[in-house]
């Protein structure tokens, strides 16, 4: 689905990723871990197509298409979704008008009428529904004033809602407590299906006690420099990444 | 002939055709002194040191348009707020359009000027108020000299006005340009609530200008609401005086809504003579090309425990400038006034321009006032936000800007109104976005 070839990025000519390969299959989930500093979220805007970020060498493939040149909302189309680790207050525009433009603007790009109202409104109950989302909620300016927890929970919601093919979680567990993590997972678990896949970006282990990755990938000044499975964000947790960056230093 | 001096001897010309009316004669002979003692404004006066009307003022204008009143309902039906019953004040190159309006003398005045100047049964009412509040600067005063149409309405006490107010200027083109004059009076009683929309149209690209004064006066516990929407062609300007006289615990709103024109001032005057009044004053200006909309605000509160509330938005594209000069005045004698003022813009190119200055005189020491202007661009990170979601960068800005005003929007009361510009701004951006906008 996803398959990153020696995938080099700056920011102002600051080069922060340095050769990634990455390769996400259907139904697969991923976590890629790494100390701060070390890339984790450059790689997940680059992915979505953040315009900031210049790609200065290698590629980046979503079903086999070369999507570097891809504006955002074009990837938007084809199922790429990022999960924000800060998701944007936009005052004056609510959570259901900003969902119904969002959805209507995919379909309008893949040649589909706008989806009629009563649908609309049914799947916007349904998915609030499975992230315990208030009805008063939607109604509320998108992400003014919304709590940490909120927050994230209304980018799941947002998930639920476009069905991407390919979930980007940017540190999605930061700012949640025990209660809203365990939503959050829920609902993303329940998203789930052997079509579509999962990449979680975190510091930390804990959310991957709920989200099970099929693999972990640590990222250190801008590679990645150890894979493995599960276990190895175990061992991340209990000796922080000292051991790691002592191993690549080397 | 320059401008000024072609308006000088037309007046002449035209107060010789008046009716012998000395009272009317005093007053509009007054008032072209002043405007020849004036002239028209130079950027050497503050208040127009961003607004320059050189360009406007090269037009040979005719001031006195030939009437020939060829307009269909059907050709201009888009101009007016159809979906709703209203009365309608039209007037088609300064000349009233009787085919076109809706006016009353049931148990209300919602007719027109040149009625309420000429006939006995209005004269106490016009010595009353007819140019009680208007300044002597030299537009207005330039106004005052030639006023001779446009709306008169009055609405006696506790009257809810069921249907709102439509006035609407039409210019057609028919000379290659026109200067119009309207002049509106609109005096509403204790109790009373009006509801008033206000548009002026050309409908070719032939030069017009429009230098409008409007007085209205709001007695105790009346409600007026006024919405302005200014949408006209690139060849036409617009200056509009408007003076606002509110009695105790009155309230009045103003929204203008400033989309199109070459050149759209806006001097809009409040003045709160009484305790408990409330004027709220809010606009939202989109404009791009070479189009210039400045807001020239004036509250001046005079007495205690009253509000006033200002809200102003703008986007500026292209070549296009903006103004906001808000003054704030509080005599010693208004304690406890609570004055608010803001002005947010965005420029949207790197070519667009905007001066905002905000001034307050408070002579008062207990008082709350705050006032507060922003410059800034669209807002990148949430661009990406929107754009990640798979709404297209088009649509995405248009979404920003339109949230960027939506405060100013939701204060409007007429629905109709609220889609009308909603659409308008829709098709200003070039989008049609997938919810109502």
């Amino acid at each position: 689905m996803l398959k990153i070839k020696n995938l080099h990025a700056s920011v102002e000519d600051k080069s922060i990723l340095k050769g990634i390969n990455l390769e996400i299959k259907p139904g697969e989930v991923h976590a890629i871990m790494g100390p701060n500093g070390s890339g984790k979220s450059t790689l997940a805007s680059v992915i979505a197509g953040k315009e900031d970020y210049e790609v200065t060498d290698g590629d980046i493939f979503f079903e086999g298409q070369d999507i570097n040149e891809l504006a955002a909302e074009e990837r938007a189309h084809k199922g790429i979704f990022l999960s924000f680790q800060y998701p944007v207050e936009i005052p004056g525009v609510s959570v259901t008008n900003f969902m119904k433009t969002a959805i209507n603007e995919t379909r309008k790009a893949k040649g589909l009428e706008d989806m009629p109202a009563k649908d609309m409104l049914k799947l916007i109950r349904e998915k609030a529904e499975l992230l315990e989302i208030d009805r008063k909620f939607l109604s509320r300016s998108l992400n003014e004033g919304f709590s940490g927890g909120e927050k994230k929970r209304n980018e799941i919601f947002q998930m639920a809602m476009l069905e991407p093919k390919l979930a980007i979680l940017d540190e999605t567990d930061s700012g949640l407590d025990i209660d809203a993590l365990r939503i959050v997972a829920n609902g993303v678990n329940k998203l789930k299906s052997k079509d579509n896949a999962v990449l979680v970006i975190t510091h930390y282990q804990r959310l991957l006690d709920y989200i099970v990755p099929d693999f972990v990938h640590v990222l250190y000044k801008g590679r990645i420099v150890k894979s493995g499975t599960k276990e190895l964000a175990h061992e991340l947790e209990e000796k922080g990444y000292d051991w790691i960056k002592e191993e690549v230093n080397a | 002939m320059d401008l000024k001096e072609k308006l000088i001897s037309s007046f002449w010309a035209f107060e010789n055709h008046q009716n012998e009316d000395a009272y009317l004669h005093k007053i509009r002979t007054e008032a072209i002194k002043s405007f020849e003692d004036k002239g028209f404004p130079t950027k050497k006066e503050e208040a127009w040191k961003y607004t320059s009307l050189n360009s406007i003022l090269k037009n040979d204008y005719s001031v006195f348009p030939k009437q020939e009143n060829t307009i269909e309902y059907n050709d201009v039906k888009k101009y007016f707020i159809h979906d709703i019953d209203t009365y309608k004040i039209v007037f088609i190159d300064g000349k009233y359009a009787s085919h076109l309006s809706q006016t009353t003398h049931d148990g209300m005045d919602i007719c027109l000027m040149s009625s309420a100047l000429s006939k006995p049964k209005y004269r106490i009412l016009v010595e009353n108020y007819f140019n009680k509040i208007a300044k002597n600067d030299s537009l207005t005063s330039l106004n005052t000299a030639f006023s001779s149409e446009g709306a008169y309405i009055h609405i006696p006490k506790n009257k809810m006005v069921a249907k709102p107010i439509q006035i609407l200027h039409f210019s057609t083109g028919n000379e290659s340009a026109i200067m119009l004059q309207p002049r509106n009076l609109i005096v509403v009683d204790e109790n009373s609530h009006v509801q008033i929309i206000e548009r002026h149209q050309s409908l070719t690209d032939n030069g017009v200008l429009t230098n409008s004064v409007t007085e209205v006066f709001i007695n105790k516990r009346a409600i007026v609401d006024y919405y302005k929407v200014q949408n006209d062609s690139l060849n036409a300007s617009l200056i509009d005086n408007s003076y606002i006289n509110q009695k105790q615990e009155s309230i009045c709103s103003v929204h203008t809504f400033s989309f199109g024109g070459k050149l759209t001032r806006n001097n809009l005057n409040f003045f709160q003579q009484g305790e408990r009044i409330n004027s709220t004053l809010k606009g939202v200006t989109i404009i791009g090309d070479k189009q210039h909309v400045d807001h020239n605000t004036l509250v001046h509160h005079k007495e205690p425990n009253c509000e006033s509330h200002q809200d102003y938005k703008g986007v500026f594209g292209e070549n296009s400038t903006g103004v906001f000069n808000g003054k704030i005045i509080v005599d010693k004698e208004a304690q406890k006034t609570n004055a608010f003022q803001s002005n947010k813009n965005i420029l949207i190119s790197d070519k667009a321009t905007i001066n905002t200055k905000p001034q307050l005189e408070i002579f008062a020491d207990d008082v709350k006032c705050s006032h507060g202007c922003t410059i800034g661009q669209l807002d990148e990170s949430a661009l990406f936000y929107l754009r990640s979601r798979g709404i297209p960068e088009k649509e995405a800005k248009a979404l920003l800007m339109y949230a960027f005003s939506n405060n100013v929007l939701s204060s409007v009361k007429i629905p109709e109104i609220k889609q009308r510009i909603n659409k308008i701004i829709a098709n200003k951006l070039g989008v049609n976005i997938g919810f109502d906008l």
